[in-house]
């Protein structure tokens, strides 16, 4: 079941949309923000408020990567691997948080508080590498500099 | 500086920007001249006089193809004879590897975008527009949202802009990730709700678009040039540049580089002068190997060819390559070639739609036989194979220009860096790992 400020804010983000299937991905967005991540039941219950069969709600949900189908930790690391962090020595920077959190890509530390995933080219190629932890850009990134970056998310 | 055609205080895009970073804000943007291309294009021209404009201008669109953009939108039906209604997209979903520069621009200055998204709206008769801005940009959100509000209450947008009797409703749509987004008929499947795979063209988004409707989309580096245009007039805008395509060009430069970031220069700056008098040459210990010139999907080109003028024609026939974003990435003589190449095809492989067999089979086998050589365990007959997939996923032979685009920079890889591909097989290591731990 979907909660009543989910109901209420979705039907706030397709009050601007015609027709109403076109705001799939901002329902989804509203289940993500309440849960953290989209359960079967909400799919399922997107499809209902949505007009549109769950297959078609899942088929969009799994497109994109940053719309979660299983649990994440409360924080998001997404490690640019792309070309330029690529060539700025982004796998040192990756492995030293591999070694930091004890996961990698895809996973979440035990204490939920990390998941770790890549993320393509994030426009911050001058001060590659660079990263995101939630909506935070971090670059210019350096083994050293990584365990601070983190402190700052509980 | 070296010609004499230059003019270095000409930085139309970037010259009212802030020197602490912060965005423009309206009044400020008011006060510089913002604002009076939108009352002149919506107060004394026709929709017909502004798409004669920009087309006169030479004003190549600056995602990457580099199609006129007056002539792209002289496709949109007008008049009595168009469907309602019709839309205009800014593509914001910038996520070319490599590429910067429009996160630039709408961070620093949001409502030269909205301006020119306002009187491109009005040359092709447009009721709705979006920015389709992608998940990472969420300082890009924070900031063009704001400017909206602000443009709105300014009455730039809305209902009678500026007392023209033109209207327009402009939204900010935020993406979730994944880069065939930024391909403009997977754009429009992702603003209809739908899953974001392209489609079939034609019919062309200019005729039969979003929910079936007339619909542009443009670079945002595009829709930035446009007050400037309309202000300054086509002649200015084609002297501003050292090419036949107007204006100038946000090049942005990567890698070992002394001096990386953004330079807005005249469109046509031969790239050695990019990367030694802007970008400020190779870093202490580092040589220059190859660059590749304008985001992930462009061939490599050597330093014999750096004299080539960055403009769309002279990238092609000259360096063999492209001048897409414009954005370069230095690939240095520390660093190995082909773990540059598998990066950036791993990108693609994971980025694939998955709708067609070429770019969804290929770009994963080509991205394994790559780690398979850094790893050591590459074998002869893949260079072959390799080869064999530039043909395979090239243009025509797959849905749309993502594979084409992918297998650009294997192509001149495949032949630049011969004698790499030779050691990683012969020796079973990549030597550019040694000592790196």
């Amino acid at each position: 079941m979907l909660s009543d400020p989910e109901r209420k804010e979705i039907e706030e983000e397709l009050r601007l949309l015609t027709p109403r299937e076109a705001g799939c991905l901002e329902a989804l967005k509203v289940v993500q923000k309440h849960r953290g991540w989209v359960p079967d039941e909400q799919i399922a219950d997107l499809a209902e408020v949505l007009g549109v069969t769950p297959d078609e709600v899942d088929g969009i949900a799994t497109f994109y990567p940053f719309i979660f189908r299983k649990p994440v930790g409360r924080h998001i690391v997404s490690v640019c691997d792309s070309m330029a962090c690529w060539v700025m020595g982004y796998e040192r920077v990756f492995h030293a948080l591999v070694k930091r959190l004890g996961v990698s890509w895809g996973g979440t530390t035990a204490d939920e508080r990390f998941t770790l995933l890549p993320v393509s080219c994030i426009g911050h190629c001058d001060h590659a590498p660079a990263l995101m932890v939630d909506g935070d850009l971090y670059g210019d990134l350096t083994e050293e500099g990584i365990g601070e970056i983190l402190e700052r998310y509980k | 500086m070296s010609s004499a055609v230059r003019r270095p205080s000409e930085k139309p895009l970037t010259g009212m920007m802030r020197n602490d970073g912060e965005p423009v804000g309206i009044r400020e943007y008011e006060g510089k001249g913002g604002y009076a291309a939108l009352r002149k294009a919506l107060g004394s021209m026709t929709p017909q006089e502004v798409q004669d404009t920009v087309k006169a201008a030479a004003l190549r669109g600056r995602g990457g193809a580099g199609f006129s953009a007056g002539l792209k939108w002289s496709f949109v039906p007008m008049g009595n004879k168009a469907t309602h209604p019709k839309f205009l997209i800014s593509n914001s979903d910038e996520m070319e590897p490599g590429s910067f520069k429009d996160r630039m621009l709408m961070e620093r200055n949001p409502h030269q975008l909205i301006e020119g998204m306002v009187i491109t709206a009005f040359a092709i008769e447009a009721d709705v527009a979006y920015i389709f801005l992608r998940r990472e940009y969420q300082r890009c959100g924070r900031i063009m949202e704001a400017a909206l509000r602000e443009a709105y209450g300014m009455g730039y947008l809305g209902k009678n802009i500026a007392g023209s009797g033109f209207s327009l409703e402009m939204r900010v749509h935020m993406s979730a990730g994944r880069y065939i987004c930024g391909e403009e008929t997977a754009l429009l499947n992702a603003l209809e709700g739908k899953r974001p795979i392209p489609r079939a063209k034609p019919p062309f988004p200019q005729s039969h678009g979003l929910w079936g409707k007339p619909t542009i989309v443009n670079n945002v580096e595009t829709l930035c040039n446009v007050p400037h245009i309309v202000n300054n007039g086509p002649a200015w805008f084609k002297g501003l540049s050292l090419s036949e395509d107007g204006g100038t060009k946000i090049y942005g430069v990567s890698g070992r580089v002394k001096r990386s970031g953004l330079y807005e220069l005249p469109m046509g700056t031969p790239m050695r002068e990019i990367l030694e008098e802007h970008a400020g040459g190779m870093r202490e210990g580092y040589g220059m190997r190859a660059v590749i010139p304008g985001g992930g999907s462009t061939e490599f080109v050597l330093p014999e060819l750096f004299d080539t003028p960055m403009d769309f024609d002279s990238m092609e026939k000259k360096a063999k390559s492209r001048l897409g974003t414009g954005t370069i990435t230095v690939l240095d003589d520390k660093t190995c070639p082909i773990g540059m190449l598998h990066s950036l095809e791993k990108f693609f492989a994971r980025e694939s739609c998955g709708w067609c067999t070429p770019c969804r089979d290929g770009l994963p086998w080509i991205a394994r036989i790559l780690g398979s050589m850094e790893e050591g365990k590459g074998r002869a007959e893949d260079i072959d194979i390799l080869r064999e997939h530039t043909w395979l996923l090239k243009m025509r032979h797959t849905y749309c220009a993502f594979a084409p685009g992918a297998i650009e920079p294997l192509h001149s890889a495949l032949e630049f860096f011969k004698e790499d591909f030779r050691r990683h097989i012969e020796e079973h290591r990549c030597s550019y790992r040694i000592g790196q731990g």
